[in-house]
């Protein structure tokens, strides 16, 4: 069989029905995207499928076959980090990490789609990837960060001292 | 902590990015799932599937091909059949009676996981079937008992003088919902020994854990947390079970053995915050004046004591809420019931008293048509006012800064006003709460448990060694920032060490709103004591006046003049003395006494405050309700990483808001119905409002930089607060949470 990830052609054996999200982390090594449910209800596994924003749990590998696929390892793709990264960096957007690459790919995709940056939207774009540590604030704000194309600058402090 | 370094130039108080980000971001942070171990099994649990009863046999199918299985029973267990953490009641394989419908009898192991599952299908528990007891309120069998009281004498002519309010408030478990799963790896090793890798708060709980269930001495078990995806107090205690399960197979096989729960086995079988049934009773002066409270606290510990006592603890202890009151008689007691045994949850006990308090404090309000607002603010705790415990509040005190900061920040005079207004089928409403949150363990504990954490010299800067875990709340960043400012080294100068039991100093569990104060705390003492060391090093070497050596950025000078990087002096101590470790232990501060038996003292060091507003909107057609804005004020005493420290608190609300609105257990003699995240909803992007957060900093003298405890606090307070803004929307206390649309309903149609 065979897809193109992240830019590039990779040939693998695997029965049609296997899982794309099994494919990418065990026949290819892609261990980036993350199982968090394995019925597509938290957005864990997402990654873009010819633009599309698929949970790949759910997906049977024969279904995508010639696709393109891109993952979290294929958003900076070794290079430096993207704005979209540095902007979760800068602003608390990762905590634990777990939903990240998702909620990544996710942005990416969003970002991609040149929709403006509101909070509905952002929101409207990761409502299928659910973070159980940041209560989403920051993530939006990284996003919106991004989308503004705005230097990150270093983040308010404290609202009150004594 | 003699001085409060707080102008200083440095690190501490600005937010660099957490130190994991970037392998976070780009998918390179391993998690256990993403470890692969040479000849690895996948191990998977034989459960009871009755809620209680006498297990008669364990059948293994005859007809099915068990040659590349390795089966384990409570018979492969060279050790104490137990879960080892406060009492000895919990068995690690169940071997004669089952207490909930979750518990693990036998456990199966094998390469092939299709394979792993057929088998789990050919395995049968006969069970002899004794009658449950689901209703903690019918439960005779009480795991700990707590009363507290205050001038109670006078109880009874308070409440024959003064307008008596009274009112009962419940709420069901709630699920933690880390996104990753429970996840261990268990190696064996050619010592006898075991090595775990995994998803854990709480290495040394594991690594005790094993030492008795394997009967190993202390240098054969070593215990590494791995990256780790969320935890909430889910990972506290029950990763002990599946590191025990997991080393049990490994052991028999000979292999590594690798556990990784499905979503509906982590949801069903695993630890959940305890429900609770509360009376309150409540004498109060018509200016509002709170006067005396009586209340009764029931929680259901499920099946095992596991960290009931604790959490009944905290509960009872902040079950006044952040106020003064004359008289005061609280019990709680913890019973058993035939469920699986409850646990940590970020709150630990206070979220279900705050919600009770803070409720009750509404119903109060009402009674005497008071706003909800002066009355907090009449009788909020003050310096010097004194807790239900006798304990006397000496610093770091904000509950009327926290209400006056977020009652403007929200607008809640004005917004109060315009919605009592509201005509028409929907109704909007605000309204606020007040919360308190003890930091660190409660009374001796910390004493007792004697923490040791430290700095070691690199060649580049120093290393942090502790078992503190980061779980995503940002240790790491933390403690490297505090490091980093104690040494005058810039952040990048500091790594921390992989959280190893077996090379570490223990730093304790990763709980109770401790890191920062208390292990952050102890590793600044080491670090100031190795930058003392480390000047009088310099002062001998460049004949320079000792103590007149500082370094700052990285570089050492005196008077002004710079005398070398710190790599160079560094390198040259390694070479010339050997390695350099400070380990420090924890100081109790002096003054801070408890009586754990009798429940009088200081039960917390500190306390941290926040006030939470919450604007909803209810559709008095579908009874649904939506959240328009949340503000909230939080004192942390120091914020060490504004972002990070905004971050837990936005998590928490979060969290909060979705067990005030959304979550929500359905049982069925004893059986989880809902273990799904289809069916058990937490917030998404889309439910969750925007957020203003204030940070207010009253530094806690005691604290590493003026920090006090945070993690947990933001979990307390917004419940309560949906509470107060749906009364103002509808006129109605719905007392039960979650404020599902059918419990709306019920309260707006009762009388």
């Amino acid at each position: 069989m065979k897809l193109f990830v992240n830019g590039a052609e990779r040939s693998f054996e695997a029965p049609p029905l296997r899982r794309l999200l099994d494919v990418l982390r065990e026949d290819l090594g892609l261990t980036g995207t993350k199982e968090g449910c394995g019925e597509g209800e938290c957005g864990a596994c997402a990654v873009s499928i010819d633009g599309e924003l698929v949970n790949s749990c759910l997906v049977p590998v024969c279904q995508v076959e010639g696709s393109s696929v891109l993952t979290v390892e294929g958003v900076a793709a070794g290079g430096p980090l993207t704005t979209l990264q540095q902007c979760f960096l800068e602003r608390g957007g990762a905590q634990c990490g777990i939903c990240t690459p998702g909620m990544i790919v996710a942005a990416h995709r969003f970002l991609a789609s040149g929709k403006p940056a509101t909070s509905e939207n952002v929101r409207e774009a990761i409502a299928g990837n659910l973070c159980r540590c940041t209560g989403y604030a920051k993530i939006v704000e990284a996003i919106q960060l991004a989308a503004n194309g705005v230097a990150p600058v270093e983040p308010r402090g404290a609202g009150a001292r004594r | 902590m003699k001085h409060l370094p707080l102008e200083q130039p440095g690190v501490v108080g600005r937010s660099p990015p957490r130190k994991d980000g970037a392998d976070k971001v780009t998918g390179r942070a391993r998690y256990l799932d993403d470890l692969t171990f040479p000849g690895q099994l996948w191990g998977r649990t034989v459960r009871s599937q009755v809620p209680h009863g006498k297990i008669r046999g364990i059948v293994w199918d005859p007809a099915f091909d068990w040659t590349d299985i390795v089966r384990v029973t409570a018979k492969d267990i060279p050790g104490d059949n137990v879960v080892h953490l406060i009492e000895d009641d919990q068995p690690m394989l169940a071997a004669d009676v089952v207490r909930h419908r979750e518990e693990a009898i036998a456990l199966i192991a094998g390469a092939d996981r299709e394979k792993l599952e057929e088998a789990l299908l050919h395995v049968r528990v006969e069970i002899e079937e004794l009658p449950p007891v689901l209703d903690p309120l019918l439960s005779t069998h009480v795991f700990k008992a707590y009363r507290i009281e205050q001038a109670p004498r006078g109880l009874a002519a308070a409440f024959g003088a003064h307008r008596v309010v009274e009112g009962t408030y419940r709420v069901g478990h709630q699920e933690q919902m880390y996104i990753e799963p429970q996840a261990i790896a268990a190696l064996p090793r050619p010592d006898g020994g075991v090595t775990i890798y995994g998803s854990m708060q709480c290495p040394f709980y594991i690594h005790r854990a094993l030492q008795r269930l394997l009967r190993l001495d202390d240098a054969q078990v070593a215990v590494i947390q791995v990256v780790t995806g969320g935890g909430f107090g889910g990972k506290e205690d029950y990763p002990s079970v599946l590191a025990g399960h997991a080393a049990l197979l490994a052991r028999k096989a000979g292999r590594p053995v690798k556990m990784i729960y499905r979503r509906e086995e982590d949801v069903a079988a695993t630890t959940k915050r305890h429900p609770a049934v509360m009376k309150y009773r409540t004498a109060v002066a018509e200016d509002g004046t709170l006067i005396a409270l009586e209340a009764d606290i029931v929680m259901d510990g499920g099946a095992y004591v596991t960290l009931s006592p604790v959490v009944a603890s905290r509960g009872v202890l902040h079950a006044a809420g952040a106020y003064r009151w004359q008289h005061a008689r609280i019990d709680c007691r913890v019973v058993q019931t035939h469920t699986p045994p409850n646990g940590a949850f970020r709150g630990f006990g206070v979220p279900q008293t705050l919600f009770a308090v803070e409720s009750h404090l509404e119903a109060i309000a009402a009674a005497l048509r008071m706003d909800p607002l002066a009355l907090r603010r009449k009788n909020a705790l003050r310096l010097g006012d004194v807790l239900p415990t006798g304990q006397k509040l000496t610093s770091s005190v904000s509950a009327r800064e926290v209400l006056d900061l977020v009652a403007a920040r929200s607008g809640y005079a004005q917004k109060r006003a315009t919605y009592s207004r509201d005509q028409g089928p929907r109704r909007r409403g605000i309204g606020l709460s007040l919360a308190f949150h003890g930091a660190g363990f409660t009374g001796s504990g910390e004493a007792r448990l004697k923490p040791r954490a430290g700095v070691e010299l690199t060649r580049r800067g120093v290393r942090v060694l502790s078992v503190s875990t980061d779980i995503g709340q940002g240790t790491i960043t933390v403690f490297s920032q505090m490091a980093a400012d104690a040494l005058g080294l810039p952040i990048d100068a500091v790594d921390v060490a992989e959280n190893d039991t077996s090379k570490m100093p223990d730093s304790g569990p990763t709980v109770a709103s401790r890191t920062t104060m208390v292990v952050g705390g102890t590793i600044t003492r080491a670090a100031q004591t190795m930058a003392r060391i480390l000047q009088g090093y310099v002062a001998e070497i460049f004949s320079a006046p000792a103590g007149e050596v500082s370094c700052q950025r990285g570089v050492f000078s005196a008077r002004g003049r710079p005398l070398a990087p710190f790599e160079a002096v560094a390198s040259r101590y390694l070479d010339e003395r050997g390695p350099l470790v400070v380990i420090e232990q924890y100081r109790h501060p002096p003054g801070i006494v408890f009586d754990d038996v009798a429940y009088r003292g200081d039960a917390y060091p500190c306390y941290g405050w926040a006030a939470t507003a919450v604007e909803v909107e209810v559709d008095l057609d579908t009874y649904e309700v939506s959240l328009l804005e949340v503000a909230t004020a939080t004192d942390v005493g120091r914020a060490i990483h504004p972002v990070l420290a905004e971050g837990q608190i936005e998590g928490g609300t979060v969290q909060a808001l979705g067990y005030a609105l959304l979550e929500e257990h359905f049982w069925s003699q004893g059986r989880l119905l809902n273990t799904r995240l289809q069916n058990y909803l937490i917030p998404t992007a889309l439910d969750v409002p925007r957020m203003q957060t204030a940070l207010l900093e009253n530094p806690y003298p005691q604290g590493p930089y003026g920090a006090k405890g945070l993690g947990e606090l933001p979990m307390d307070g917004p419940a309560p607060a949906v509470v107060a803004a749906v009364l103002q929307a509808t006129g109605k206390l719905v007392p039960d949470l979650p404020l599902s649309p059918d419990r709306i309903m019920r309260a707006l149609e009762s009388p």
